[in-house]
């Protein structure tokens, strides 16, 4: 590894992905790390999910090795971050890692079918799926509906309570000599030699060797007033929430629909139904993808679809008061892979975005791989396909504006 | 053209909130002649002011009150839909090009039922008259049952001739400490003592500032006297500078402990003295209902009365800033029923397009004016002492539906990486619970922001402020309810097959389920 | 003493005759008078208290006007009705609601009702025995 003595990093975001970034840094030691964020910590897409961990709905290919990377380093990190102090450990407690285990059901035989051979190639890339027959699934999941051609188990999938994932390493990070700036926006880049060497905020100039774009959905339009426009656009995502009820979902259970809706890169609404409880005793009820620009507006059509797609799964539902729905924005990139490495157009610029719904799980990963890039080390997974320069990430942006209009 | 069509071609004014504002608005609206569509929970007009008895309870006939007469008037208006026991559980904003009122999503049928009856009004104009609830601060062992908000005791008595307890301590602040008194005496109820918390000072100061505008409010000073007759001749002694800190008792509340207070309402040492009690009523001014007027996009004005300080911001026509939508009584500033009656006048006219200059509407903006410096005037004599957390203890529950405690609170607000309030919610889960922060709301954000100073910036693009009055979903809806397609949108002509319809006013549908 | 009925001077029974009605409350007959809230019938009966909170802490009216949701309770098998604002109905089968942790065995999974197939349907947890304090 090169040395970094002194070198000054500006993670720009403060979501999850930031957080992991900042702390894989601070830890590795040589590193001034600075935290940026426009707003609070974690309030943004980061406190708007539901905290998938998943290696369930990745087919085999750089993406599903991202994730099994980042679902190695959850448990370790988060016993590493606990054994800091008393309160740390009550912050991780916070963070209700729950290796609760996937259920994939598919409602009809084409989808069982096409469920069927996906299990078989994740298998063949090292994932655990193990089919479960009528009885299986029934006592796996005693409320779900009797009415499925088949289910498969992945016992790999855990969840997290995001916001609280985020502030635990962003916690670490500040533990470990990082600072954080909050309420402070970036306006734009100072270059010198075509070398990025500060980031203009609403505060002042942060002077730089390396900033990390890790600004989520709004990485597109800040990579833009930073010079080097990235192609990563919002996708809206809803989440029902019902009152509290005695256990009544046990894994995360979800449609094999979800897979192709998460492929899928259609404008127009996708809805599969997604469902776990929560430990508060709510049951989460997804997920809606639309593009639609930063448009926050409730759409009661999207809810109720959701809601028919989950009575599907779960009929006994039915009666549940929902009392509360709350939508995000996923950063999405044209061809579903995470952006992560140097920006070739503007040296000192690097970028950790674009994860669409998987920047919770993949957080871990993406700060690892990060790391190893920034120090010069042989990273342990492929980070040729999530490089800058590829075609989805500069082609139409590079031009065009970096986010859709609604 | 057929009547029908010409019936169609007339504005559509959906008023929700059936109150003295509502009530108000939606007469104000059909002399305009407009179509109106009146949309209340309750199975009665009246909201919480005019709580009225179930008539087969025996309910008193009181056919000849102002109130009443105006009741009928709108229930009984040819142009007048009145959908009783109907709850607005959300609202959909246009697309932000085409700004105007949105769509009104609603729920017809027994509270919490399931297997509602789902529509979607389309206004031209939407009159927003909600109202508002109890504020009440949490102190020790409020979360004890047998402690009421005042306003239950108040609407026990109302609406179902309860008496909540023969040794009854009523605390808080305000003058609608009074009524509540008055209510219980008069329903025989033992009550011990009213507790005004700040002194006398601070009441009659703010009651006297610019004595000029009280002599436009001869009624309130009147009521006000009669309410101390009352006390008085039932011994009851009103004590200024006193208040409730503490409720204390096994599985209920038992006895209370009163201390005096200074003008910021910290604790006098030493002035601790324990009642025994079986009922205890607290109430702390009224904290508006804003869901609706935030889904609706209005904008929100702060004012400095402490823990619930936030309105909806309305110019002088009551229009907000979202075009086609109007805000009357409670939510635009706590100033009691007439001020609310004139606002409603004013708001349902103006939305149903009559003309702003008619000379009639001369006297409602004054007289709204007068109730706007009634309301400025009533935060004045009854603020809420900066200096009342100090009664909290650490383990003192200040979200009741999670049981989230002070303690909680201050750890949390320790915390720089979790600092953001909705990072906060999701880690102490103050909030989060079936209220989605209606009680807790407004006083986890002034606890945390006094913890911790406010929140830094402002939100990202697209996403909303963690406003503790934020609740998209507006009223609870049931799974099965939502997954259904509502009903044809719904313009506001008459349904005779209806069992809301004005023809038939307060029909009590017999509250069984129909999906058990 | 607890919450009890009263008669106003205004009020006029007898111009309509006051109809009895029974629910059950987690099986016990409770008697009240048409138009009362469910609420009304309970603390009229001299119960104060029907949930309990997480920690095991008993609940009842707070504000009594919709806004607390502490006074929720299971009505006909639909779960989180608001006691307060549901006007009681003679016949009504309730049974109270608890979210205390010990009484993760008292999830109630019974079949059919609200599902169209074999699958059960989701209630509210219920409590084991009545919680209720009786004056």
């Amino acid at each position: 590894m090169r040395s970094m003595n002194g070198t000054r990093v500006v993670v720009i975001g403060a979501g999850i992905v930031g957080a992991a970034c900042a702390r894989e840094l601070a830890l590795t030691g040589g590193f001034q790390v600075t935290v940026v964020d426009r707003g609070g910590a974690a309030e943004a897409t980061t406190a708007h999910g539901e905290g998938n961990v998943l290696v369930s709905d990745k087919g085999p290919g750089p993406e599903l090795r991202l994730a099994q990377l980042s679902r190695r380093l959850w448990p370790e990190t988060l016993a590493a971050v606990a054994a800091r102090s008393p309160r740390a450990a009550d912050v991780v407690r916070a963070v209700e890692w729950d290796p609760k285990g996937g259920i994939v059901v598919a409602t009809t035989e084409a989808g069982a079918a096409e469920l069927t051979r996906f299990a078989a190639a994740q298998r063949a890339a090292g994932v655990r799926a193990e089919p479960l027959d009528a009885a299986a699934l029934a006592a796996a999941e005693p409320h779900l509906t009797r009415d499925h051609a088949a289910a498969l188990h992945y016992p790999e999938d855990a969840q997290v309570q995001p916001a609280a994932a985020a502030a635990a390493l962003l916690g670490d990070a500040l533990a470990h000599g990082a600072t954080l700036r909050t309420g402070c926006e970036v306006r734009g880049a100072r270059t010198r030699g075509g070398r990025l060497t500060a980031v203009r905020t609403t505060e002042g100039d942060l002077a730089a060797d390396l900033v990390i774009n890790a600004a989520g959905p709004w990485s597109g339009r800040l990579a833009a007033r930073l010079g080097a426009p990235v192609d990563v656009r919002p996708r809206r995502g809803d989440i029902l929430v019902t009152a509290p009820l005695p256990p009544t979902v046990f894994h995360k259970v979800y449609d094999a629909d979800y897979v192709g809706a998460v492929g899928s890169s259609a404008e127009d609404l996708q809805t599969s139904a997604v469902v776990e409880a929560t430990r508060g005793g709510s049951v989460l009820l997804g997920s809606s993808r639309r593009r639609t620009g930063f448009d926050d507006r409730l759409r009661p059509d999207v809810l109720s679809a959701l809601a028919a797609k989950a009575l599907r799964l779960f009929p006994g539902l039915a009666g549940v008061a929902v009392m509360r729905a709350y939508g995000g924005f996923r950063p999405y990139v044209p061809d579903h892979l995470p952006v992560i490495g140097a920006d070739p157009r503007l040296p000192g610029l690097w970028h950790a975005s674009g994860h669409e719904g998987a920047g919770i799980g993949l957080s871990l990963g993406t700060a690892r791989l990060l790391r190893d890039l920034v120090c010069g080390a042989e990273p342990e997974i492929d980070p040729a396909p999530f490089r800058v320069d590829r075609p989805a990430v500069l082609g139409a942006s590079a031009t065009a504006p970096s986010e859709e209009s609604a | 053209m057929t009547a029908a069509s010409r019936e169609d071609a007339r504005r559509h004014v959906v008023v929700v909130g059936a109150g003295p504002a509502g009530l108000a608005a939606a007469a104000a609206a059909l002399a305009a002649g407009a179509r109106v569509t009146l949309v209340d929970a309750a199975e009665r007009p009246g909201g919480q002011y005019h709580r009225t008895l179930a008539e087969e309870f025996g309910g008193p006939h009181d056919g000849g009150s102002p109130f009443a007469r105006l009741r009928r008037r709108v229930l009984g208006h040819p142009r007048c839909t009145w959908r009783a026991e109907t709850s607005v559980w959300a609202l959909e904003r246009p697309d932000p090009e085409q700004p105007g009122p949105p769509l009104v999503h609603t729920l017809t049928g027994p509270a919490d039922g399931n297997g509602r009856r789902r529509r979607v009004l389309t206004p031209d104009a939407l009159v927003l008259a909600p109202g508002a609830h109890d504020r009440v601060l949490p102190f020790p062992g409020w979360d004890l049952p047998g402690v009421y908000a005042a306003g239950a005791a108040q609407a026990l008595v109302k609406g179902e001739r309860l008496v909540i307890g023969d040794a009854v301590l009523l605390a808080g602040t305000g003058p609608f400490l009074l009524p509540v008194a008055a209510s219980l005496l008069a329903a025989g109820a033992g009550l011990r003592e009213v507790l005004e918390a700040n002194p006398a000072a601070t009441v009659a100061r703010g009651w006297a500032r610019r004595p000029w505008e009280l002599t436009a409010q001869p009624g309130k000073a009147a009521e006000l006297a009669r309410y101390a007759t009352l006390l008085a001749r039932h011994r009851v002694p009103y004590r200024t500078g006193r208040t409730v800190i503490e409720a204390r008792g096994e599985g209920r509340v038992e006895e209370a402990v009163t201390a005096r207070l200074r003008p910021d309402w910290s604790v006098v040492p030493g002035t601790e003295r324990t009642v025994a009690v079986d009922a205890l009523c607290v109430g702390h001014g009224f904290s508006p209902q804003l869901e609706l007027p935030l889904a609706a996009g209005c904008t929100l004005l702060r004012t400095p009365a402490g823990p619930a300080g936030e309105f909806v911001a309305v110019d002088g026509d009551q229009l907000t800033s979202v075009p086609g939508v109007y805000a009357a009584g409670e939510i635009t500033g706590i100033a009691g029923a007439p001020a609310a009656r004139t606002e409603g006048a004013l708001a349902g006219w103006l939305a149903a397009g009559g003309e702003p200059a008619a000379p009639a509407l001369r006297r409602v903006r004054r007289n709204r004016d007068r109730g706007r410096a009634f309301a400025a005037r009533l935060a004045a004599a009854h603020p809420v002492g900066a200096a009342w957390p100090g009664w909290l203890r650490s383990e003192t529950v200040i979200c009741r539906c999670e049981e989230t405690d002070y303690g909680a609170l201050c750890r949390a607000a320790a915390d720089e990486a979790g600092a953001a309030p909705r990072v906060t919610k999701l880690a102490t889960r103050a909030g989060l619970g079936p209220c989605q922060a209606r009680i807790c709301g407004p006083i986890v954000a002034e606890l945390t922001t006094r913890l911790r100073g406010a929140p830094p910036g402002g939100p990202a693009e697209g996403l909303p402020s963690a406003a503790p009055h934020r609740r998209p979903l507006a009223q609870p809806i049931r799974l099965g309810e939502l997954a259904r397609t509502p009903d044809a949108p719904d313009t506001g002509t008459t349904d005779p097959s209806d069992p809301t319809d004005p023809s038939h006013p307060s029909e009590p549908t017999d509250s069984k389920e129909s999906t058990a | 003493m607890s919450p009890r009925l009263f008669r106003a001077p205004s009020d006029t029974p007898g111009q309509r005759p006051e109809r009895p009605l029974r629910i059950t409350v987690d099986g016990e007959p409770v008697d009240g008078v048409a138009g009362q809230s469910i609420a009304g019938v309970l603390l009229a009966a001299g119960r104060t208290s029907w949930r309990t909170a997480r920690s095991g802490a008993p609940r009842g009216v707070f504000c009594g006007i919709g806004v607390c949701f502490d006074c929720v309770l299971t009505v006909n098998d639909v779960p989180d009705v608001r006691a307060c604002r549901r006007r009681a109905a003679d016949g009504d089968a309730v049974t109270t609601q608890t979210r205390a942790a010990e009484d993760e065995d008292a999830v109630t999974t019974q079949t059919g009702a609200a599902g169209d197939g074999d699958e059960p349907a989701v209630r509210a947890r219920t409590a084991p025995e009545s919680r209720g304090d009786r004056a």
